[in-house]
């Protein structure tokens, strides 16, 4: 009951703070540009190929778009309340360090799904002019939703190892584009390395989705990586504890 | 009865000393002061006591349950006001007092009342709807007591609760815990020594990190005013006022703290005990012709108490 206290009071602060709209409308502008000359692009030059290849640019726009989003969004879950404090009346309140942990990642989760949903707007605005295919759409749009919880648990764990949010923003950031590069050196790994860099990339595991494909092996991996953060989350705030200071 | 059981309390933030082997109780119902200048270690007992951070050693017990084993339980049955008084500024006071309600288990359909009793004991109606990053110190600091009080916590931890406040507030708020007190058991923390004799049934005082004295106000000042001093400011050849000092009967020792602007002059004056010179010494200075600008006793300060106590306990230590 505890999370859904916590998760409430974040989406409040979210939206009182005007944060969450100016995450959203960015998201949605930027987003909306991309797939509107993604759109031209196809209509002028490919033509047939739409369905799948539309999709697959968009998609892949828009990752780079949550890329520097959802920093923004995580960034204050720790630090705000360590630099205020408050995260003193959280600790001394009878709430489990699990609960606090659940409440804010899942506020976070709840506003960008919300940024997600209003996206949808685009492929019903081309339903009107041509028939778009549901199953591709909705792959896309399960990946998407897979990717952007992991760099929300990413961006929650680097928020709960500082109390300045510019630099949790920037981490995190730092973070998840190591994670996008991670298999690209091919000429200092060796070809095994890489292999098994390859099933680490956070953006490897994204380009099945787009092209319609869900492999359970991704939606583990992504799973897999979401709990490791939180977990990491859980841990760091226990080391504070240990250690005296917030 | 006993609600707060500490023993051997050790604190070490890395190499740096917190507090160290601090060991007391405090008994149901009662309101004990916690007195010590900055540093000493109040706000770190009191953090390891809500279950903030754990001691490095040593153990506490909150109502019979343990700090370290039982910390759920021990939240529960606590109120905590940390000193810097955080709270979400982005929230108006009634959502900011219902979200806690929430989180302390005052279920649904009482939470609504228990939001609105608080606001009335602390005074809070007129602001119950602002924003709390709009409010005054003095309202912060009562939003901070009100939080505490949710829950009719049966312990209540208050780290300097009237710090910040003006004359009339601190009142306020003094009796607002004076009140409190019959029905719970309260520490609080200061480094007002008035504050804790008019609140507090006994008080602890701690140094450096370690406990120097626990008592009551009246035992604690009876221990330390052996001998009573009086500042005198007069107008006048100083070596002549000194000595007119000296030689009035009861007198022990007159020293000459500084000679201020326009001639005037310190002195303090130390007496026998239960000797009540304040007349003589005016009548003197009168007599003489001289001005008088200042006669009165020196007050225990927290100072005082501190030099006494704790050049007692390092002499005791080198014995």
């Amino acid at each position: 009951m505890n999370t859904f206290a916590i998760m409430k009071r974040e989406l409040k602060s979210y939206f009182t703070s005007l944060i969450a709209y100016v995450v959203i409308a960015i998201f949605l502008i930027i987003s909306g540009y991309f797939f509107y000359t993604n759109l031209v692009m196809f209509v002028m030059w490919v033509g047939s190929d739409v369905k799948l290849g539309l999709w697959q640019y968009t998609f892949h726009d828009m990752r780079f778009i949550m890329l520097l989003l959802i920093p923004l969004l995580t960034m204050r879950l720790f630090a705000e309340e360590k630099k205020l404090g408050t995260i003193e009346l959280l600790y001394t309140n009878p709430i489990r360090d699990a609960e606090i942990v659940a409440g804010k990642y899942l506020s976070c989760l709840t506003v960008f799904i919300i940024m997600l949903f209003l996206t949808l707007l685009y492929p019903v605005l081309l339903e009107v002019v041509f028939s778009v295919e549901i199953g591709p759409l909705l792959a896309g749009y399960i990946g998407l939703l897979l990717l952007g919880a992991a760099f929300i648990a990413c961006g929650i764990f680097i928020s709960s190892l500082t109390e300045n949010q510019i630099v949790a923003a920037m981490a995190t950031v730092g973070v998840l584009v190591f994670f996008w590069f991670i298999d690209w050196n091919e000429g200092i790994a060796g070809e095994q390395a890489v292999e098994v860099l390859h099933r680490l990339s956070l953006f490897e595991h994204f380009t099945n989705f787009t092209k319609g494909v869900i492999d359970i092996s991704d939606i583990v991996y992504y799973v897999s990586l979401i709990a490791f953060f939180l977990f990491c989350t859980l841990c760091s705030l226990e080391v504070r504890k240990w250690s005296g200071n917030k | 009865m006993n609600a707060i059981e500490v023993e051997h309390l050790t604190k070490f933030y890395g190499p740096a000393r917190g507090v160290e082997d601090i060991s007391f109780n405090v008994k149901a119902g009662e309101i004990m002061g916690f007195l010590g200048p900055n540093g000493s270690g109040k706000t770190t007992t009191m953090r390891i006591l809500t279950c903030f951070f754990p001691p490095t050693s040593g153990t506490a017990r909150i109502c019979g349950h343990n700090i370290l084993t039982d910390s759920l339980a021990v939240r529960q049955k606590t109120g905590y006001l940390p000193e810097s008084v955080p709270l979400y500024l982005d929230m108006p006071v009634f959502s900011y007092l219902r979200f806690f309600a929430e989180v302390k288990g005052i279920t649904t359909k009482s939470r609504k009342g228990k939001v609105d009793e608080v606001i009335g004991a602390c005074g809070l109606d007129s602001v119950a709807h602002r924003l709390i990053g709009k409010l005054s110190k003095g309202y912060r600091q009562r939003v901070g007591i009100a939080q505490s009080l949710l829950n009719d916590p049966e312990v209540l931890i208050l780290d300097e609760p009237t710090i910040g406040l003006d004359p009339k507030q601190i009142i306020e708020i003094r009796n607002l815990i004076r009140g409190l007190g019959s029905k719970r058991t309260v520490i609080l923390s200061t480094h007002i020594l008035p504050e804790v004799s008019m609140t507090c049934d006994r008080v602890i005082i701690i140094h450096k990190g370690r406990l120097v004295a626990v008592d009551t106000p009246a035992n604690l000042i009876k221990r330390l005013q052996q001998t009573p001093r009086i500042i005198v400011k007069a107008g006048g050849p100083s070596e002549k006022i000194k000595d007119a000092l000296g030689s009035l009967p009861g007198v022990v020792a007159v020293t000459q703290k500084q000679s201020g602007s326009q001639g005037l002059h310190s002195f303090q004056v130390e007496t026998q005990e239960g000797v009540h010179l304040i007349n003589s010494i005016a009548r003197t200075i009168d007599n003489h012709n001289w001005t008088l600008q200042e006669v009165r006793p020196v007050d225990m300060t927290l100072e005082d108490i501190f030099i006494h106590l704790v050049t007692e306990e390092e002499g005791a230590d080198t014995t």
